[in-house]
Formats: structure tokens, C-alpha cells, sequence
């Protein structure tokens, strides 16, 4: 059985429909990208299984229990995490903190606890930052750890974002352009970046547009054109679909 | 947050030690009090708006219901001023998680209105209930006993007072840097994030909300018992706007500057007194100049020019 | 029976009119700054103090009312060169303490120029009451009625028909898109903060005959004016019309059904029921967030 079952899922906006009837499977384990134009509905799709837009009609399965609906906090507890397209960070707290936010779901959230500073409470955070610092070591970022975040470079507010959704534990991690506005050399370190995830044993969903990193990563692809499924397969399949290569290469040839 | 920030809170625990034996005269005995009572109300506003980022115009409504608790309870049904400041403060929790929670979906503006709305609703309630609340004139409030003991002499209540201070002080800084604060300030920073990240944002929300309206009933009880006497003026808007700009010319999301905006703002009736007719034009012209040249507030403000975080 | 309930309705249009174009004015500076101005009461209270020292001070009407219009026209530019631009993008909650410090001074100069007596103006043509199926209606109202609607009508056109108000409408949709076309935003701000006061000031002049002015009528009239363009749809100017009237007819209905000492608290019930269960207001539209 697959780990996401997506079947017939369309959302519409006013008279925008954004996604149209995209049906497709995840396998556990894998990487699976799902790429195409601008507009093309990439980042709604992603909206969409995460909890921020409700779907107009269709189903999306995890593991067999439909999710469609749920809330994205609803989601987080069964163990989906993601980035943002547009950086989502918490400008008001240091990088360090960002990422600890991410195991929110894993730490005692008591409040009453907390005002009376428990000892119990404490040690976890204590522990918790050391997780933090070291998952930021991960992402590449061990020298910003008491940074504020309003003091970051993009490149690495990008990264920080990764750090944040690995810090949730995740079994399926859903990466918006992990590489946009970055340089060659954060787009290859972003590259090794996502293996590591993946060979970690999280599922790795992605969309980017850098092709070199998408069919040197990518088990499957999924190609959306216009807010419907235009193809989907092996990298390999992909690049030889006559209607891939019309839709990606058609506009400029 | 490093361990720095408790220093803070060792000075302020120095300073209210000391305070009673340097003040000239009980008439600034009675400004600290009162600065004293502020700052705890604004303590709790400010990890409602600074913290959390939502907006609250009807905090006073609270200290109102708290208050009230304070003069009605006792006065028309003999219950113990402690009976019936928890019961204030009960109440107050009530009304709060049951308004809060269709509130809180709401965002910026209508968040504004519908807290706005509601202290007004309350304060309208206290001056018209004239047979309880001894409508716009007010009511006396009988003393506070503690424990067989009665409170009566302004020294007493100011130990009291700098007590209930210093541990807000202490159990703000905790929660701030623990999960729930750390929870409260990602859903300010970014509502998406915090949500995929596990976050139930309405819950925190109504949570914090909560709570601040708690803290606000607490101390409205305590100011009655303390001032000996309770008005609708308590609750009304003009006084939710006072608390909101405490936290904000203090500094939003600053601890310290709870307590600098609570003293500034208790101080500062006192000092356009002198100013006689034109206090209204004062304080509003000092109230937008310090936004338009402090937006960030005075502490943070300070704490970034000398290059010291909080 | 109908007819208390005519004098209900008479009394409660009349003063929600004057609630609409507060809350148009609300709309048309939140439309073009995001802001929501806690001193547009202000205006409202200027409007009818004005005119009240104008007609003492001896001058004829027309001119008075051009005056206690025109006045706070300039004020409501003062507060949005002074204090508003200054601070653009400012945090919500920062840009309501400045507008509420901005409605201290007006009230507060007011109150030291002209004292805390309650003032009345003379009504514009008589007061002579007009009988309609028992009920009675002020000719006052009539004046109220017949300017709001004709200001309605005017700014509609305004909007809809001219340039410039297209240009209002655009920044409000996208400022930046507006900027790109070439409007002039921050002309489109002076021009909001005129209008707005304009507006508030003409609704508390043309009140003021039926309820009496003082320095402090700002705070409650303005608020109900905000309650009023929230239960339109913040930002919607048709709807900030119909939220006004509603508001009003509510609070007289309420206060003579139901009890007079809670009229004051009736919209603000009003608000809270809407935004429970409509959050965006009664003709505000869904929006999503684009993240």
C-alpha cells in the first residue's frame, strides 16, 4: 500500500480551478517530485495535503486513513512536515528557537508547568536545544544557532526552514523549492541536503525547478500543467513524454 | 533566552525591597502601589499582545468583572473577599474562553472590534446594574482579610503588592522560554509555520487570552480592596486603551518593559495634573510621539541602541 | 402600535445615517492605509461643535457649515501627514494608539476652547413636525436623510465614474499595483483623510439640531461608526451604508422595546452576535491567504 493515496483532488477559487481532478500515489521511502510551470498549481498541491487549503472535491489517504479536510496541526501529529515557497519564518525569535518549535508536538506544552519553571520541563528544553543545534549542524547552519532570524541571509533562512520540519520527526516532508534564490553552490549543498533526508528514511516530496537537482534526486515525478496531471513516472519516463517535452519545450520551441 | 534575562528580575526584586524605605511620603507609597498593580495587569496584556500578537481593546472589562466581584460580593452576600475574588476571577475565565473562541478566528481589525465590543458591553452592564453596583456613582469595597489578619496600612499592601510583582515578573520569563511561550511566539511570527509545525493556534490563543483576562480580574479585585472603593470608570474603554499603550510604550514582547509602561503611564497623570484643562492634549500628544518616534516601544528601543538584547 | 413603531424607525434612520458616514469614512481611509482611525468620532464631534460656534458667532449659515466641514477636512489631513505617513507599515496595534492619541488632542482642544457645556443648533428649516400615520417625523431628519442619500449617490459616482476615484479604489486593491500604474498613493491618502473627516463632520452638523453636541460625543459616536462598518464588511463602502442604518434602527427598536439604558450597548451586542457567526461581516466577501 502506499504511504499517500492523492485521488481526484480539485480545489477551486472562485472560478479559478487551480487543481483539477490529480490522482497519484507515494510510495514510502522515496523521493517524489512534482514539477511544471509557473501557475501550474505545484504549491496548491502541496497546500492541499497539508492542511492549509480544504479540497473543493477529492480524497488524500495517509496510510490508508483519509486526512483530506483535517487542519495542518492535524496533520503534524501524524507525522507530515513542510517548507514554504515563500519563507515562513518567526522573525521575532533566534534561528535556534525556530527550529525548536518544530518538536513542539514531541515536548510538555503545560502551561502552569512552564510559569513554575519545572525542573522536568527545563531539562527537556535543555536537551531540546542541544537536538536543535545539532539538526542545524545538519542543515549546514552550526554557526547561527543564537542568531536572530531577522538576521539571516535568505540562503540560510532557507535551510533554517528544513531544519524546523526535521525537528518535528517527520515520516513524509513536503519541500517547496527548497533551491529557489539560491547560488550554484547553496543550490548543490540544498542537493546533498535532501539526500541526506531521504537516505534518514523520510519521505521526501519536492518541488523545484532546478531540473539537474530534481532527475538526479527524484525516484518519481509527477508533471502538473495548467492545475491537472500531464504525466507521471521514473525520471527517465518523464524525460521522454511527448507531452512533457510539448508543454516544457513547446512555449520556447 | 539566556540566563541573563533573570538578572533583570533580581533587580527589580532589589529594587521593591528597597522602595518602601526611600519613598519621601505615603503619597508616592500609593503611586508605587498603584504602578505596582498596573504592571501585573500589564505583565499578562503582554504576552496576549506583544508575545502572541493579538490585539485586545476590553482588558479593563476584566479588571472590571474582578473588581466588582470584589465590592458586590461581599457587600450583598457576606461572602469572604477571598471566596469572592476567585469567584471574579472564575467568572472572568468563563466569559472569556466563551467569547474567546469564536473570537479568535478572527484576525487584526475585527479582533479589535469584537474585544472592543465586549468591554464595553460590561462596562454598560456595571452602570446600569445601579440596585448591585451602585450604578455610575460606584461602591464602597470592604477591607481584604488574610488569614484572620486584615489588610488596612498602605505598607502592608504594598509587601503584598511587590510579592504578587516579583512572581509574575519570574513566571512570565519562564513561560516565555518554554514550549507553550515558544508556541505563542512562532503563532506570532508566522501563523502558517506554527501550525504545520503542531501548533493548535486557536487554542493557544483563547489560552493566553484566558489567562491575561485572569490576571486583569486578580488585580481589578485588588485595586478594589486596595482603593477601597470601585466605578465604572474601572472598566471603561478609555482604560483598556491606557493598559494596551503600557505594553506598547514599554515595548511589546518585552518583560521589563511591561514594568517600564506601567510605571511611565501611572506616573503620568500625576505629572500633567499641573497642566490643568490641558491634560487630555498632552497625553494624547505624548501618547503619539512616542509611537511615531519609538514604534518598537522604550525598552527594546534602548536595548537595541546599547546593543544588549533581552 | 405602528405608529410607536414608525417613530422608532424614523429615530433610528435618522441617526443611522449618521452612523454611515462615519463608517464611510472609516472605509475609505481603512481602504486606502489599512488603518482604522479611532479619531474619525472626532470629526463628527468637530462637525457639530463648529457649526454650533460658527451660527453664534454670528455668521450665516451656509458659511458656518462650509466652515465646520471644511476645518475638519484640514485637521483629518493634519493627522494623516503628522502622524500617520510617518509610520507606515507600522504594527496594527501602534497605529491604533496614534489615531486614539490624535482624538485626545482634537477633544482635548476642544474641550479647553469651548468648555463642557452641551450645545444645540438650530434646526435648518423649522421644527415643525410632520405627522405620518400617527408618527411623528422632525423635518431635521428629513435633512439628514436627503444629504446622506445624496452623498451616498455622490460618492458612488465619484467612485465609479471619475478618475480619480478609480485611483482611490485601485491603491485599495493594490498599492503597489497602483504605484506601478502611476497613482499618486500618497495623494491618494491625503484625499482619503479628507474625505473621511468631510464626511464625519457633515453627519455630526446635520445631527446635532436632533441630539445635542458637546466635546465629548466623539468617543461613542465614532465607535458605533466603526460597529457599523465591520457589520458591513470592513472596506465594503455599500455596505458600510446599510451597517449604518441597521445599526441605528437596532439601537432605537432596542432601546424602545427592550430597555433604553442598554441602547448604547445594543450595537456593540450586534457586532459580537455577527462576528461569531459571520466573521466577515455581513457583505464582506471570503478571503484566502496565500502562503
Amino acid at each position: 500500500m502506499s504511504m499517500l493515496e492523492v485521488k481526484d483532488l480539485s480545489i477551486h477559487f472562485g472560478g479559478v480551478k487551480a487543481v483539477q481532478n490529480v490522482t497519484f500515489n507515494i510510495d514510502s521511502g522515496i523521493v517524489y517530485s512534482v514539477i511544471g510551470p509557473n501557475g501550474a498549481g505545484k504549491t496548491t498541491l502541496f497546500n492541499l495535503i497539508t492542511g492549509v487549503y480544504k479540497p473543493t472535491t477529492g480524497e488524500i489517504k495517509l496510510d490508508g486513513e483519509a486526512i483530506h479536510g483535517k487542519s495542518p496541526n492535524q496533520l503534524a501529529e501524524r507525522g507530515v512536515a513542510r517548507t514554504f515557497q515563500n519563507l515562513q519564518i518567526c522573525m521575532n525569535m533566534s534561528a535556534v528557537e525556530n527550529v525548536m518549535v518544530g518538536a513542539h508536538l514531541r515536548l510538555d506544552r503545560n502551561l502552569v508547568k512552564a510559569a513554575l519553571r519545572f525542573p522536568g520541563l527545563k531539562k527537556g528544553d535543555r536537551e531540546l536545544r542541544d537536538e536543535a543545534a545539532q539538526l542545524m549542524d545538519f542543515v549546514g547552519l552550526s554557526q547561527y544557532v543564537e542568531t536572530r532570524a531577522d538576521a539571516m541571509s535568505y540562503g540560510a533562512l532557507k535551510r533554517l526552514e528544513i531544519a524546523r520540519a526535521l525537528a518535528m520527526k517527520p515520516r513524509l516532508i513536503f519541500l517547496d523549492e527548497p533551491a529557489a534564490g539560491l547560488n550554484p553552490k547553496e543550490t548543490i549543498e540544498v542537493d546533498h541536503l535532501v539526500r541526506k533526508i531521504a537516505d534518514s528514511g523520510v519521505t521526501v516530496v519536492l518541488v523545484e525547478h532546478d531540473m539537474k537537482m530534481v532527475m538526479n534526486l527524484s525516484d518519481r515525478i509527477l508533471v502538473l500543467d495548467y492545475g491537472k496531471k500531464l504525466a507521471e513516472g521514473t525520471g527517465e519516463e518523464i524525460r521522454k513524454n511527448p507531452d512533457v517535452i510539448a508543454a516544457y519545450l513547446g512555449a520556447h520551441a | 533566552m539566556k540566563k541573563s534575562v533573570y538578572f533583570g528580575l533580581y533587580l527589580v526584586v532589589a529594587l521593591l525591597a528597597v522602595l518602601p524605605f526611600v519613598v519621601p511620603n505615603s503619597f508616592y507609597l500609593d503611586l508605587v502601589i498603584r504602578m505596582a498593580i498596573n504592571a501585573v495587569i500589564v505583565l499578562g496584556l503582554n504576552l496576549l499582545i506583544g508575545f502572541a500578537g493579538q490585539i485586545s481593546l476590553g482588558h479593563a472589562g476584566f479588571l472590571g468583572i474582578g473588581a466588582y466581584a470584589s465590592a458586590v460580593l461581599p457587600t450583598h452576600f457576606g461572602w469572604h473577599p477571598l471566596l469572592a475574588m476567585g469567584a471574579g476571577a472564575a467568572a472572568t475565565g468563563i466569559l472569556a474562553a466563551l467569547v474567546a473562541r469564536p473570537i479568535f478566528k478572527l484576525k487584526g481589525h475585527y479582533l479589535a472590534m469584537a474585544t472592543l465590543g465586549l468591554g464595553i458591553i460590561i462596562n454598560i452592564a456595571l452602570r446600569n446594574e445601579a440596585q448591585w453596583t451602585g450604578g455610575p456613582d460606584g461602591m464602597p469595597v470592604p477591607a481584604m482579610g488574610l488569614f484572620g489578619f486584615e489588610l488596612s496600612s498602605d505598607k502592608q499592601w504594598y509587601w503584598v503588592v511587590a510579592l504578587l510583582l516579583s512572581v509574575s515578573v519570574w513566571a512570565s520569563l519562564n513561560l516565555i522560554d518554554s514550549p507553550f511561550g515558544r508556541a505563542l511566539r512562532a503563532l506570532h511570527g508566522s501563523e502558517v509555520a506554527s501550525q504545520v509545525v503542531g501548533v493548535d493556534v486557536v487554542r493557544y490563543k483563547v489560552a493566553i487570552f484566558v489567562l491575561s483576562a485572569v490576571f486583569a480580574s486578580l488585580m481589578g479585585s485588588v485595586t478594589a480592596h486596595y482603593v477601597g472603593f470601585v466605578s465604572p470608570n474601572f472598566a471603561d474603554f478609555f482604560h483598556s486603551i491606557e493598559l494596551v499603550t503600557m505594553v506598547v510604550i514599554g515595548g511589546m514582547a518585552s518583560v521589563y518593559g511591561s514594568l517600564v509602561g506601567a510605571v511611565l503611564l501611572t506616573a503620568l497623570p500625576q505629572a500633567l495634573a499641573t497642566f490643568e484643562g490641558w491634560e487630555t492634549v498632552v497625553f494624547g500628544a505624548i501618547l503619539m510621539g512616542c509611537m511615531i518616534f519609538l514604534p518598537k516601544g522604550l525598552v527594546p528601543t534602548l536595548a537595541a541602541k546599547f546593543g544588549k538584547g533581552e | 402600535m405602528l405608529a410607536q413603531f414608525l417613530q422608532f424607525l424614523f429615530s433610528g434612520i435618522t441617526v443611522g445615517a449618521t452612523y454611515a458616514l462615519a463608517a464611510l469614512g472609516f472605509t475609505l481611509i481603512y481602504n486606502a492605509s489599512n488603518v482604522i482611525n479611532f479619531a474619525q468620532g472626532e470629526f463628527i464631534m468637530l462637525g457639530g461643535m463648529l457649526a454650533v460656534y460658527f451660527t453664534q458667532a454670528g455668521l450665516p449659515l451656509p458659511v458656518a457649515l462650509m466652515l465646520a466641514i471644511l476645518i475638519p477636512a484640514i485637521v483629518g489631513v493634519l493627522v494623516e501627514k503628522l502622524a500617520i505617513e510617518p509610520v507606515k507599515g507600522a504594527e496594527t496595534v501602534t497605529l491604533i494608539i496614534i489615531t486614539i492619541g490624535a482624538s485626545l488632542v482634537i477633544r482635548g482642544l476642544i474641550q479647553v476652547w469651548l468648555g463642557k457645556n452641551t450645545f444645540s443648533l438650530a434646526p435648518f428649516s423649522g421644527d415643525e413636525p410632520i405627522q405620518i400615520l400617527g408618527a411623528t417625523l422632525l423635518p431635521q431628519s428629513l435633512w439628514v436623510l436627503g444629504v446622506t442619500a445624496v452623498v451616498v449617490v455622490a460618492l458612488w459616482y465619484f467612485f465609479n465614474r471619475t478618475l480619480q476615484g478609480k485611483a482611490m479604489l485601485a491603491t485599495s486593491y493594490n498599492r503597489l499595483a497602483a504605484e506601478l500604474v502611476g497613482i499618486n498613493t500618497s495623494w491618494v491618502l491625503f484625499m482619503s483623510f479628507a474625505m473621511s473627516a468631510a464626511l464625519g463632520a457633515l453627519g455630526g452638523i446635520l445631527v446635532t439640531p436632533i441630539t445635542l453636541t458637546s466635546y465629548d460625543v466623539g468617543i461613542m459616536l465614532g465607535l458605533k461608526g466603526f460597529v457599523a462598518a465591520v457589520v458591513g464588511g470592513l472596506g465594503n463602502g455599500l455596505g458600510a451604508v446599510l451597517g449604518g442604518l441597521l445599526v441605528g434602527i437596532l439601537e432605537a427598536m432596542g432601546a424602545g422595546y427592550i430597555s433604553s439604558s442598554y441602547k448604547d450597548a445594543i450595537p456593540f451586542v450586534l457586532i459580537l452576535f455577527i462576528l461569531f457567526f459571520m466573521p466577515r461581516g455581513l457583505f464582506g466577501g471570503k478571503s484566502t491567504d496565500r502562503v
